[in-house]
């Protein structure tokens, strides 16, 4: 039977991982449906989702030496999921500042009062090492009552962290 | 009446580029009908372009009055438009009838003039700025066989504005 799996795969950033990882995924015959891959913390990180009429062992069998050969942790997991069922995000929201923790659990503890919905959470550490700085963009869908997410807004601000939101406003053409 | 069949890329036809108009006519403005019609019809749509719908001439219409609080010309009837200046720059989220189940970031100018005639022939000069200008670029790159595609930039472009101090 065909599903769909979740490859989730990490390993120390160097040339060649999405192609070779992904060279022997097709010659397994397997295809290849949405994915987010990117660098974090030197390490590069792949998140793809993998249809395959193969068992979960036959797809590890199918990226072993690659895995071996470039030292990488990977996994997969079934997943019931779907393609061309995409939700698009109304609101975006920035928030930066001096970096200390709690940054990301009181902001996105906030926004699930006011009934926000994440679709899309990228952050970064920046500034200098003895005095960095946070830095996150979020993407979702704002909950039914406007004013919720401002006063979220208001209260994440109280946080002490710089805070932006904005409209997505799509062009349909 | 009627609404038009849209186009949907991977149709390699999307990619030609139009030819000018060169006869007014009533063929003409009953396709004009059909074709706003049609951009009516779309979930969203404020714009649209002849090539949309497998007519390869350079007619696209853009009405973007609908949205609220915005500068706009009213329904702009574009028959062989032609941009004549761009100012500034801005990323904006884009979708398409022609690309269904997908948006992304595009930089366009932030305000264009152009000119461009109606459906009887007469020459019309347009100024245009914010999302009018964003939908008037849109539209006209399908003219010349461009999909927003061609002009993704990565969704984390617009995250922060770089500060020249």
């Amino acid at each position: 039977m065909t599903t769909w799996n979740m490859l989730t795969l990490v390993g120390q950033d160097k040339p060649g991982i999405v192609a070779k990882i992904t060279m022997a995924l097709f010659d397994a015959g397997a295809q290849l449906g949405e994915a987010s891959m990117m660098r974090l913390g030197g390490n590069f990180t792949i998140m793809l989702m993998v249809k395959s009429d193969q068992s979960i062992e036959q797809l590890k069998e199918s990226i072993a030496s690659v895995v071996e050969q470039l030292q990488l942790s990977s996994s997969f997991q079934p997943i019931e999921a779907y393609l061309h069922h995409h939700e698009i995000s109304d609101t975006r929201i920035t928030v930066y500042g001096a970096d200390r923790p709690g940054i990301v659990a009181k902001t996105t503890e906030h926004l699930l009062q006011a009934g926000f919905n994440i679709l899309d959470l990228t952050s970064d550490v920046a500034g200098e090492e003895s005095d960095p700085i946070y830095i996150m963009s979020i993407e979702g869908i704002a909950g039914e009552d406007p004013h919720d997410l401002d006063s979220a807004i208001v209260q994440i601000k109280a946080d002490g962290v710089n805070i932006d939101m904005t409209t997505i406003d799509i062009m349909i053409g | 009446m009627a609404l038009l069949d849209i186009l949907k890329y991977p149709n390699e036809t999307l990619k030609k580029i139009s030819e000018p108009v060169d006869v007014f006519d009533d063929k003409l403005i009953a396709f004009l009908i059909d074709l706003e019609e049609t951009m009516r019809a779309g979930p969203g749509g404020v714009g649209i372009a002849a090539p949309q719908v497998g007519c390869f001439q350079r007619i696209a219409i853009v009405d973007v009055s609908s949205k609220p609080k915005i500068k706009h010309n009213g329904c702009m009837i574009l028959v062989n438009p032609e941009i004549k200046t761009w100012k500034g720059m801005k990323v904006g989220r884009e979708g398409c009838m022609s690309v269904p189940d997908y948006t992304g970031n595009v930089i366009r100018a932030e305000k264009i003039t152009l000119h461009a005639t109606n459906a009887q022939g007469t020459m019309i000069d347009y100024e245009c700025e914010g999302y009018e200008a964003r939908a008037v670029q849109h539209e006209l790159d399908h003219l010349d066989g461009l999909l927003f595609l061609d002009r993704l930039v990565s969704r984390r472009t617009d995250l922060f504005k770089r500060v020249v101090s």
